[in-house]
């Protein structure tokens, strides 16, 4: 193989390679809704154990105010950041259960 | 064989005498945490008098305690009390006034609220009862967290002034289960900062938060309601939970929701035997 062939080749699969990763990065429309959805019913869980953050709220409207302007890539690292803050408040929740008796006056 | 005979029964005697141990821990006694809660405070702060917890970081913090005597000559919560008094007097439409809701016609009787309501199974707080006054004579309920019902309350605080808080837990489960939750409240950590009311207010009292000194748990509520420099304006106890929830970044809950009840009703029992010394004024 000439030099200049396997250059062309090498080309070839560098421009391949960078169209499919540019594909593979962009958020579309159903992954927003799908962060967002799980960020929503993370949040609904810890608000059935009275435990919801003010942050994950806030984070929440970062995600559908993206989405709403069409920036799917924020609107999705919104709704994760969102779902991860949830499911700290729900860990919270769960295991101050019994954790609040280390803090009591005895 | 004999001598195994008597380790055994010293042996079951041995566990007999540990399990009322391990029953007491698991049990709620009111009694036991209020002396429990109470002695805290007093061995934290040996140099104060019971009575001078009352008065919040005023009494943590000598520099405040002269800016507080300084205020005191012209309370800030001087408006809210005159208007609360005016408000308390001024009949409803259909003529009766709050006077009518009340034991003792609603004068000096602050320290016995917030009660166990046998009969509803709750917990029911001043403010509750004064909304639950205007609703039983056809007027509409007014904001939990300031105004009007900072107003109410400020003047019958005041009427109360230097009386013991008086909270009674009947000998019914249901009162004990309020109390206990009220408890557990108090001592769970929340929002994103995860903190626990104890958090700042057993752990911290007299230290600073950013500009704040903190006040001291024992006998907080005694104080209610306050004028605080922070909201330019007066606030009630509903007003102090709901922002202190927010404050630590967790999402509040709906004013007299039952946790504010019960965690109101645990507060204030082990308050008990503090003066009132509402209404107050904070930083």
């Amino acid at each position: 193989m000439s030099a200049a062939m396997m250059m062309t080749r090498i080309l070839a699969a560098s421009v391949l390679l960078t169209a499919t990763a540019t594909v593979a990065l962009a958020a579309s429309e159903a992954d927003y809704k799908a962060a967002y959805a799980a960020a929503e019913a993370a949040n609904k869980e810890a608000g059935g154990l009275r435990n919801q953050w003010t942050t994950t709220a806030a984070t929440l409207a970062a995600a559908k105010k993206a989405g709403d302007a069409g920036d799917f890539d924020t609107a999705v690292t919104r709704a994760t950041e969102a779902e991860a803050l949830a499911k700290a408040s729900i860990f919270q929740a769960t295991s101050e259960k019994e954790r609040w008796k280390d803090l009591e006056i005895r | 064989m004999m001598r195994l005979a008597i380790r055994a029964a010293i042996a079951a005697f041995a566990v007999l005498a540990l399990a009322p141990a391990a029953r007491a821990a698991g049990t709620v006694d009111p009694v036991a945490d209020k002396a429990a809660f109470q002695k805290f405070f007093t061995d934290k702060f040996p140099k104060l008098k019971l009575e001078d917890f009352v008065n919040g970081p005023y009494s943590m913090n000598e520099d405040l305690h002269k800016q507080w005597e300084e205020k005191e000559q012209f309370p800030p919560y001087e408006f809210s009390l005159e208007a609360g008094k005016e408000m308390f007097a001024k009949p409803f439409k259909n003529g009766k006034t709050y006077a009518d809701c009340f034991p003792n016609k609603g004068i000096g009787i602050r320290q016995d609220y917030p009660y166990f309501d046998e009969k509803e199974g709750k917990v029911i707080t001043l403010e509750l009862a004064l909304n639950r006054c205007r609703e039983a004579n056809g007027e509409t309920p007014y904001s939990y967290v300031k105004d009007e019902m900072a107003a109410l309350t400020a003047y019958m605080a005041y009427t109360s002034r230097g009386k013991p808080m008086n909270i009674n837990i009947p000998n019914d489960p249901r009162a004990l289960e309020a109390y206990q939750k009220g408890k557990e409240y108090f001592y769970t950590r929340r929002g994103q900062l995860n903190f626990s009311c104890a958090t700042c207010h057993v752990q911290s009292p007299g230290e600073r938060i950013r500009a704040e000194v903190l006040a001291p748990a024992l006998g907080i509520l005694n104080a209610m309601p306050i004028y605080r420099s922070e909201w330019s304006g007066m606030g009630t106890t509903s007003r102090r939970f709901t922002t202190c929830n927010s404050q630590i970044r967790g999402v509040p809950l709906n004013p007299q929701d039952d946790e504010y009840r019960n965690l109101e009703y645990y507060l204030s029992y082990v308050s008990n035997g503090l003066p009132i010394s509402g209404p107050g004024a904070r930083p």
